[in-house]
């Protein structure tokens, strides 16, 4: 089936007008920049608004009801109260780098909204390099937390930003691989491709359930695990722990440009979370996505429900997890994850050269999966035990010897 | 366009306009790694002008390259440089003037090397591709191809220098 982009549509439908090619191309990418640029902005709103909601109902509170229906405009009214408040740059700061720090964080983020693919045909460029894309542009987020780090003139400040990198860039690795292996089983990189192959056609009808994170499960997991450390979400998200470090690397920004941060984030769990379900999830794959009109429509509608639902699962986490401490939290990404994965890897490009039909190649690698998996599971249970074995023994006095005498009462002292 | 004193002023189309301000881009924040007295403002504008190359690259049609370009260069060199200027301390808060008394005869030299990479530029025949090559999936496969084939030596080692310079790494920082 072959989907026409609607930037083709439209710009041969401005070319027709008598336009020259280089102007309609122009027009054409800004109105999508433009609507684009608007619907990240402008779904932070619902974004936070879900986030609170979420964790209030966890916690058996009610959550914000008083603005709007439901509480739907608090977070307009937050936006509103910080705007208003005053701008503080801290003594000695940085100017350059502390100014450009937020800006910078948002529109990272804002920039890979481009290559997401809401619809058929509707995305905002269908690049072919998609995946690599999405994984360099995630360089500029870093930066951002550097140079906000940097710039505060604060040794705190800087230090959190010295972690975030450490952290971002630990995790990036096994997020890199697993995107890779989705790379692998469809040669492509470009996110129509990818979401194109997963669909699942039954007798003529497209039934798009061929999703690859039922081949897939091990590099689905570890892909969920690092989206949510790159996100900075709990578990993983010691980089602005509120109660314990005044919330890290942006201690020192007030009004807006705090609240720039807090919109990149929100953003970026949210487009992890696109990314994860176009290349795991089907992307706008469904029942009935092949129809002919309403097709495009539908295929909008799985995309967002699934893209949501998973955003709600990261804030189900976030509402229940406890926060892992550093040392555990890398070394988790080097000795877990990265083994796993390179594993999956070489597993899946063996299995991938065998003289076999594909249909077999794909129950081979959900099979190397989940052995994998059970593998990493069963060493892992048996490392965590012996831990517990050794933190206990830690905690008992070195030698009972005269330490303890029983007095005539029978209590200890 | 034609001016009053006869001097024909070429109007640049739309992509030459574009390379310029990109190239502008490239070469102002070039200049600006070396001419800033801030170490750390050094280092953002070389990152800058990584993204400036990059530009380049995507205006030359090797999206792939421009890509790669991004996550190496800004993604790894430029925040390595960054961090290696933020642990140097007497180093990063601007005393360090970026000119010393040999600046006349470096900048002779720079101007001298200029030259010799301008002539060699224009004395090379280079080859022109008639139409735009257009960049596909097939491209890159055929890229990854070349690597483990045509070029297998050098790709080899350099994944046994990487190697290497983790294990170097690993070995400077175990705690002993």
């Amino acid at each position: 089936m072959q989907i026409t982009q609607w930037s083709d549509v439209l710009s041969g439908w401005l070319m027709g007008m008598g336009l020259p090619g280089w102007a309609a191309i122009a027009i054409v990418y800004g109105v999508g920049s433009f609507i684009l640029i608007n619907y990240g902005m402008l779904s932070v709103l619902l974004l936070i608004w879900i986030t609170r909601k979420a964790i209030s109902r966890m916690q058996d509170r009610i959550g914000p009801n008083r603005v709007g229906k439901y509480g739907l405009l608090q977070t307009v009214a937050d936006a509103a109260k910080l705007l208003s408040k005053e701008d503080i740059t801290p003594y000695q700061a940085d100017k350059i780098a502390y100014n450009l720090s937020p800006v910078l964080a948002v529109s990272g983020v804002l920039m890979l909204l481009a290559v997401v693919p809401f619809a058929p045909g509707l995305s905002g460029v269908d690049l072919n390099i998609a995946a690599l894309y999405i994984v360099a542009l995630g360089s500029i987020g870093i930066m951002a937390a550097l140079m906000a780090g940097w710039g505060s003139n604060n040794k705190y400040a800087l230090l959190a930003g010295f972690r975030v990198v450490a952290q971002l860039l630990s995790y990036e690795i096994p997020l890199v691989l697993a995107i890779l292996t989705v790379v692998l089983l469809t040669g492509s990189m470009r996110f129509g491709n990818i979401v194109e192959i997963q669909s699942l056609h039954v007798a003529g009808f497209n039934l798009g359930l061929g999703w690859l994170g039922i081949v897939m499960p091990g590099a689905l997991i570890v892909f969920f695990i690092s989206s949510l450390a790159e996100a900075e979400l709990t578990p993983f998200d010691l980089l602005e722990a509120e109660s314990e470090l005044i919330a890290g690397f942006h201690i020192e920004y007030s009004g807006m440009k705090f609240a720039m941060f807090f919109l990149a984030q929100f953003l970026n769990a949210w487009i992890l979370a696109a990314v994860g379900v176009t290349l795991f999830l089907g992307g706008w794959q469904g029942p009935g996505v092949g129809l002919p009109v309403i097709g495009p429509l539908l295929g909008l509608g799985y995309f967002m429900i699934k893209v949501y639902g998973i955003y709600v699962l990261q804030q189900w986490i976030r509402g229940t997890f406890p926060r892992i401490r550093i040392d555990q939290m890398m070394s988790f990404a080097w000795k877990v994850l990265v083994p796993l994965m390179i594993g999956l890897i070489l597993i899946q490009a063996i299995i991938q050269k065998l003289p076999t039909p594909v249909a077999i190649q794909y129950v081979l690698i959900f099979i190397a999966n989940v052995g994998v998996m059970a593998v990493v599971a069963y060493v892992l249970q048996k490392y965590f035990r012996e831990e517990q074995i050794r933190t206990k023994r830690s905690f008992e006095p070195k030698s009972l010897i005269g330490a303890m005498q029983v007095s005539d009462e029978g209590t200890m002292y | 366009m034609q001016l009053p004193l006869g001097v024909e002023v070429p109007i640049p189309t739309f992509e030459q306009f574009v390379f310029i301000q990109v190239a502008l881009l490239t070469a102002v924040a070039a200049l600006a790694v070396v001419m800033s007295r801030n170490l750390f403002h050094s280092a953002l504008a070389l990152t800058l002008t990584f993204f400036g190359v990059a530009g380049i690259y995507v205006f030359l049609e090797a999206e792939f390259l421009a890509v790669s370009q991004v996550l190496v260069y800004v993604g790894a060199i430029a925040m390595l440089i960054a961090f290696a200027i933020m642990l140097t301390r007497s180093m990063m808060y601007g005393r360090t003037s970026p000119l010393n008394n040999q600046w006349g005869k470096s900048s002779l030299f720079a101007l001298l090397f200029f030259m010799g990479l301008l002539a060699f530029a224009r004395a090379t025949p280079w080859p022109s591709a008639g139409e735009p090559v257009v960049a596909d999936e097939a491209l890159i496969a055929e890229l990854g191809r070349e690597f483990v084939t045509t070029y297998v030596v050098a790709f080899e080692v350099l994944g046994l220098l990487l190697l290497l310079a983790l294990v170097g790494a690993v070995m400077l920082a175990r705690d002993r």
